[in-house]
């Protein structure tokens, strides 16, 4: 019985995702074909041991060459890092405040206040950026309202532009970044900020000496809950970020649904998994340091 | 309490005192939590305040460390008026209850954060850290962060970390609550040591009115917010002046009657046909006040001839209770009320001269107990 709930959680890991990963990993090792699938070789199982040779035979790194001839891919890769990274760090500029109001705020509010930041979760993801291009068109709302206060006199134009992927992007996931940060806040004794008033600390050092550090777990598990979504987004910079905005998300999708090249798209995602595997490992590590300092 | 003879700062009128509290009220809403208190805290002084729960001890403390501000009255420390001085600005440290040692720091960087926060030079603060990881017998410990030590470490590493910047006074909120009774016993004369060391002026929370009276200068007793009396544990416990310090100090025997006269001692008459009991008068008191007699249980004979003294009572063994170093009989006079008297265990329980449903004689002398106003 026992045994079975230690299974459980590896039959999934295998099923939903080392599976799914080694077909992806297979394709991205075939060629581009105008056939279904869109892909060669196939594997004819019929064909016995002589078949399988083949088909190994077949398989080789051309599409992973191919990524790196084109500058398009690691231009992609890179600028994807860049606003992942940038859009995380507003977002933590942003939730940590947030986070901070709300752990401060009397008991009785503190419900109330955590509903207000999970609802939006309660809509779709994809009407959600829809109603931003609302907000952001030229027509949009956010122009109408800032000429309607005379603050500009000519609407902007943030749509289609990287700031609108930022907004996009701090908007969504916002939410992942303030509950880390929050529950960390919440655990903080206030009695420690007394005791630092209590040696010699203003209300500020106190803030910077035994707040910031505390909270610092919380911190990090909300920077890379953003970072690592932010990075493969798809639906933000191609809704909100227009052709400029170059992303490697956009890019797998284009391969795969336009261009219909799967051996290609597969090498992206192949690539895009390894690049983020390493803040995942880091994640990971940090989560399992948090769990043993708070023995 | 080798000194508490010759310490007496509070009985000298020349004295001015460190710590000032003047009619001080403080209510959150509508609730008073403090009433009209005001108490002189003299320098080098180990001040005790007692009291049940709730009834202001954590609020008074904090109105001295500064994190509450009194909503009536005033508090001087060292001459000066407290009003809106922050707790950063005062040189008053306070030992938390629950010790709040900073959990991301080590032992060495908890006792050393005071030390930072005055831009003391770091060769100063290295040395001063560690004469009070000597003085606390943490040395071992420095390099641990406090997850890692025991409870008792841990309340000595709070104690190091207030004591550090040498504060004038220090606050003491329950510091030996979690510890157990011998550790607990063993911290009392290690803070009673360090307070001589250092000549740091301590005030005391506690729950523990025996821990009160062991390190304590004076006691402070309270009572919703009020003072009831301050006084030395010795005048406490041997002189109450209420029946609410006396019941709360120690175990003792209440016996309600009506005063029937008062001279250099007091009679009270408490039963039909029986002779008055006579002790000290405790307060100002005069013949036909009702009253009641306060005598502790372990101030009061047993026998089973009848005694010589003025004050006896006869009665029933209805309980017998050992406590190792004593037995405490529970005896139930004629009226059907009961008294405890104790008795230290010379010999072996089995020899034991007394048992249930014996008839016994209780006695005490003319000055051992009490006449209070009820
Ligand atoms: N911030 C506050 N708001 C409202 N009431 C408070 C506040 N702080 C304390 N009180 C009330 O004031 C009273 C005294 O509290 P305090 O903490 O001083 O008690 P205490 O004597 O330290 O009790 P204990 O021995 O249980 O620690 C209590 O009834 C408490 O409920
Ligand atoms: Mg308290």
């Amino acid at each position: 019985m026992k045994r079975l709930f230690t299974v459980i959680p590896y039959a999934w890991l295998i099923v939903l995702f080392l599976v799914p990963f080694a077909i992806v990993f297979k394709i991205s090792l075939s060629d581009y074909a105008v056939s279904i699938p869109p892909y060669a070789p196939t594997l004819d199982i019929a064909g016995g041991w002589q078949a399988v040779k083949d088909f190994l035979g077949e398989l080789d790194f051309e599409n992973y060459v191919f990524l790196t001839e084109d500058a398009l891919y690691w231009k992609a890769y890179l600028s994807s890092l860049k606003i992942a990274a940038i859009s995380t760090v507003l977002t933590l500029l942003v939730g940590y405040p947030i986070a901070y109001g709300m752990a401060r705020a009397p008991e009785a509010w503190r419900p109330t206040l955590m509903m207000l930041v999970i609802l939006p979760f309660w809509t779709s993801f994809l009407i959600r950026v829809y109603a931003w291009i609302g907000i952001l068109a030229t027509e949009g709302l956010l122009n109408q309202f800032l000429l309607w206060i005379g603050i500009i006199d000519a609407p902007l134009g943030l749509l289609n532009t990287p700031t609108a992927v930022y907004i996009g992007i701090v908007y969504t996931y916002l939410p992942f970044m303030i509950l880390p940060i929050y529950a960390a806040l919440d655990r903080l004794d206030p009695s420690l900020l007394e005791a630092a008033e209590d040696l010699g600390c203003s209300r500020t050092t106190a803030f910077w000496t035994v707040t910031v550090p505390l909270s610092r777990p919380g911190v990090i598990a909300g920077c890379f809950l953003v970072f690592i979504p932010a990075v493969g987004e798809v639906v933000i910079p191609s809704l909100l970020g227009g052709s400029d905005t170059l992303m490697i998300g956009k890019i797998l999708w284009e391969e795969f649904f336009s261009n219909r090249d799967w051996p290609v798209a597969s090498a992206v995602a192949t690539i895009l998994l390894l690049i983020l595997v390493v803040p995942i490992v880091l994640f990971q590590r940090q989560q399992q340091a948090a769990r043993e300092a708070e023995q | 309490m080798v000194n508490s003879t010759v310490f007496a700062p509070w009985e000298d009128p020349g004295q001015t005192p460190l710590i000032r509290i003047e009619n001080v009220t403080k209510r959150f809403g509508d609730f008073t939590a403090i009433d009209d208190v005001s108490i002189d805290i003299y320098t080098r002084e180990f001040f005790a305040l007692l009291g049940p729960s709730g009834c202001g001890k954590t609020t008074l403390m904090r109105m001295l460390a500064g994190f509450e501000t009194p909503s009536e009255g005033r508090i001087t420390i060292d001459g000066k008026d407290m009003a809106g001085v922050p707790p950063n600005k005062r040189a008053v440290n306070m030992m938390f209850q629950s010790y709040a040692l900073f959990p991301h720091l080590t032992v060495w960087d908890n006792i050393a954060f005071g030390l930072r926060r005055d831009r003391m030079d770091k060769d100063r603060v290295a040395a001063r850290v560690e004469e009070m990881l000597k003085l606390t017998q943490l040395q071992k410990f420095a390099k641990r962060k406090p997850h890692q030590i025991s409870g008792g470490q841990r309340q000595r590493v709070a104690l190091a970390r207030s004591l550090a910047k040498a504060p004038k006074l220090l606050l003491l909120d329950e510091p030996l609550g979690a510890l157990d009774k011998k550790l607990r016993e063993e911290t009392q004369f290690e803070l009673m040591e360090i307070q001589e060391k250092t000549g740091t002026t301590f005030v005391i929370v506690t729950h523990d009115q025996e821990e009160a009276m062991t390190v304590a200068s004076r006691v402070a007793v309270m009572n919703h917010g009020k003072l009831v009396q301050v006084d030395t544990p010795e005048r406490i416990y041997e002189a109450p002046k209420s029946v609410y310090v006396a019941d709360f100090i120690g175990d003792v025997n209440l016996i309600e009657g009506l005063v029937a006269s008062v001279g250099e001692l007091a009679e009270l008459t408490w039963a039909e046909g029986k002779a008055p009991l006579i002790g000290q008068s405790g307060a100002s008191l005069k013949a036909g006040d009702e009253a009641v007699f306060a005598i502790r249980p372990e101030k009061i004979a047993i026998s089973r001839e009848e005694p010589e003294a003025r004050n006896r009572v006869r009665g029933k063994i209805v309980d017998i209770g050992y406590l190792g170093n004593l037995s405490v009989y529970h005896v139930q006079l004629p009226d059907g009320s009961y008294m405890k008297c104790e008795v230290g265990n010379r010999s072996r329980v089995s020899r034991r001269d007394y048992t249930w449903e014996d008839e016994v004689w209780l006695s005490w002398t003319d000055t051992a107990g009490l006449v209070l106003p009820s």
